[in-house]
């Protein structure tokens, strides 16, 4: 997938775009404690969630950059003339997305969990809940970005089309690692953040690809 | 062959043009004219198939290109306003990837032959963010010589080119022509081009 | 057709809260409170429906590419966001009086309100955008992507609920309605429905003259009110 590799070469030559979202998300699960207080018992309830929503918020960050760029320049427009198939293209696309902003943000978490206290297994737990959970984000967020292209104020409106999707994989990714603290077992919430990687694999790029084609009409 | 039938264009509540009708043979040239925002760039886009018309078909070797997709788009290159290069890419870079993308694996050595014709021999490895406006337009040109579809879609290809460089796409497009090959385009300039065929369309 | 459902729906709702507010039993458990879910009830079976209506519509639009299914269901959507938030606003004040709460984060509230941000979402992207085919398409795309979503986010949010027990109350609880009781929710949920037609219909025509201003049976039509 050649795409990937050219999405990823260009991260490499501009790479502030990659550090701003992983420090985005730094600065957000850091401000909890300095809000909430240092008590280190109730940091260790909140840590899925806030590891979570953080990760939640700084993928949907970087979403507008997806398209944006070959929006502008007129490369999207060669890829929807391209004879290969539009879905793929941009399955590519949302794999590099994930391996800019999803890849480093699953390397960060267990760094920012021993901030918050994490026992280690909840750590691993989380990281897995996070390795499972994020691409499904860019996948989703693909169609977000897709739709709100070349719009004003698009990259608020994709927040608002983006965010009560994201919901059932917050749900299930901090709930994965709060049933591992409380000593339940948590498979059933990987194992449910699998299927919907897997119903976004399948669904996701095409509607995107949809999407694609009608913003640029 | 390319068709048009009884194409029509709306924009908002505007419509640009209706009922335009052409036919364009295998080595024929077709010269789109008109006003500005008198619907060019948006019959282009309709015959290369990124947007549909608001009435009428157009048809690619006889069948209806909303069918065909894919198979159409191998058959066809467009170069539009926008150049499709990469600001943080070199020019070979750019010139291999955005062929990959039209289903063109080339290799170096082509794309530098390719870039050698064009003018760009020695600026293959800078990045196209340094490049001026006419060197871009190049780039963006230079997909024409490894891209071998039979269907070249141009809106305005000689803007911003030093009379070296239309001299040498006029030169590209004479060639193609002679081969069987067909050209739409638009430009405000004079082009001198010798084809087995040249139509113009005036679009009011 | 619209006077005579915007006339039912005056008719039916006038009734309904009758029958509602007056000739209902109090119930035994619940006392008075309770008749507010003759306005909730309705509300919310009207919004998710409408959410449906409304994918389904602009599902055949974008598969069709048919103009008159797409604004028939951009003219659904503030009628269904309206709903869900009288849904949303009526299930807080009964919530205050049973459970002691404005709000719990129950399935079906989170879902409500959820359906709530979908239908804005859906509204704000057509709005966002200038071209109205491109907007009934837009809108379409994440319409349907919606429509797959929500039994998923619902699922999720009943299973999470279930999962955090302490703070959540049974709000499944069927008490045996009375007949009148029974009646009076009937007769408020036939006028959700006529009000939602005459106001969709109503709207769409809105739409239709608005997009078809620049044809010429409208200005003719025009002419003629006008005169």
């Amino acid at each position: 997938m050649w795409i990937i590799k050219r999405d990823l070469l260009l991260a490499i030559r501009r790479q502030s775009d990659v550090l701003t979202t992983l420090f985005f998300f730094i600065i957000v699960v850091s401000l909890f404690p300095l809000s909430v207080g240092p008590e280190m018992n109730m940091l260790r309830v909140m840590a899925p969630g806030v590891v979570w929503v953080a990760a939640l918020l700084a993928s949907m960050l970087s979403l507008g950059r997806m398209f944006s760029n070959d929006y502008l320049d007129g490369t999207l427009e060669q890829m929807l003339l391209s004879p290969q198939s539009l879905s793929l293209l941009v399955l590519g696309k949302a794999i590099a997305h994930w391996l800019v902003t999803g890849m480093p943000l699953v390397l960060m978490a267990p760094v920012l969990g021993i901030q918050y206290d994490l026992p280690v297994d909840a750590l691993l737990v989380l990281t897995v809940s996070l390795l499972l959970g994020t691409p499904v984000l860019s996948l989703i967020g693909a169609i977000g970005a897709a739709l709100t292209l070349g719009l004003r104020g698009g990259g608020v409106l994709v927040s608002l089309l983006v965010l009560p999707l994201y919901i059932p994989v917050l749900i299930f990714g901090a709930g994965a690692v709060e049933a591992n603290m409380s000593g339940v077992n948590f498979d059933a919430h990987l194992s449910l953040i699998g299927a919907f990687l897997l119903v976004s694999l399948v669904l996701a790029p095409w509607a995107a690809a949809s999407s694609l084609k009608v913003s640029l009409e | 062959m390319l068709q048009g039938m009884n194409l029509a264009c709306v924009r908002g509540d505007r419509e640009l043009f209706r009922g335009v009708n052409f036919s364009l043979e295998e080595g024929g040239l077709m010269q789109v004219r008109g006003p500005n925002g008198s619907g060019k760039t948006s019959l282009l886009r309709m015959l290369c198939g990124l947007s549909n018309p608001a009435a009428g078909e157009i048809r690619w070797r006889g069948t209806a290109i909303r069918s065909l997709n894919g198979d159409y788009f191998a058959d066809m290159t467009y170069i539009g306003h926008l150049s499709g290069t990469k600001d943080d890419l070199t020019v070979i870079e750019n010139l291999l990837i955005s062929s990959a993308l039209a289903g063109f694996e080339i290799d170096m050595q082509e794309a530098s032959e390719a870039l050698e014709y064009i003018g760009l021999g020695s600026r293959q490895v800078l990045p196209v963010k340094v490049l001026s406006q006419g060197q871009r337009r190049r780039v963006a040109l230079a997909r024409l010589l490894v891209c071998k579809t039979p269907l070249w879609i141009l809106d305005e290809p000689l803007v911003a080119l030093d009379v070296m460089a239309v001299k040498l796409i006029q030169e590209l497009l004479e060639q193609h022509l002679k081969q069987g090959g067909m050209v739409v385009m638009t430009t405000h300039q004079e082009i001198d081009i010798t084809a087995a065929s040249i139509t113009q369309l005036q679009l009011a | 057709m619209i006077p005579i459902f915007s006339f039912a729906a005056i008719v039916l709702l006038v009734a309904g809260l009758y029958v509602g507010f007056f000739v209902a039993p109090t119930d035994f458990q619940q006392g008075e409170a309770y008749r507010i879910i003759f306005i909730h009830v309705p509300a919310a079976w009207m919004s998710m429906f409408l959410y449906v209506v409304m994918a389904f519509w602009a599902g055949i639009g974008l598969a069709f590419n048919t103009r008159l299914s797409s604004m028939f269901a951009t003219a659904i959507a503030p009628t269904g966001a309206m709903f869900t938030f009288i849904a949303l606003w009526t299930g807080a004040l009964w919530g205050k009086p049973m459970w002691g709460t404005w709000w719990v984060w129950d399935a079906r509230l989170t879902s409500e309100l959820i359906l709530l941000f979908l239908y804005i979402g859906f509204m704000s992207l057509q709005a966002a955008i200038d071209d109205p085919r491109r907007a009934d398409k837009a809108g379409a795309i994440i319409a349907l992507v919606g429509v797959v979503n929500i039994p998923i986010i619902y699922f999720s949010v009943q299973w999470w609920n279930t999962l955090h027990q302490g703070a959540s109350v049974s709000v499944t609880q069927a008490p045996a309605m009375a007949t009148t009781m029974l009646m009076g929710m009937l007769i408020m949920v036939f006028a959700s429905w006529m009000y939602s037609i005459a106001v969709i219909l109503k709207r769409t025509r809105v739409i239709i003259l608005e997009r078809e201003s620049h044809t010429a049976w409208v200005a003719e039509l025009q002419r003629k009110e006008t005169v």
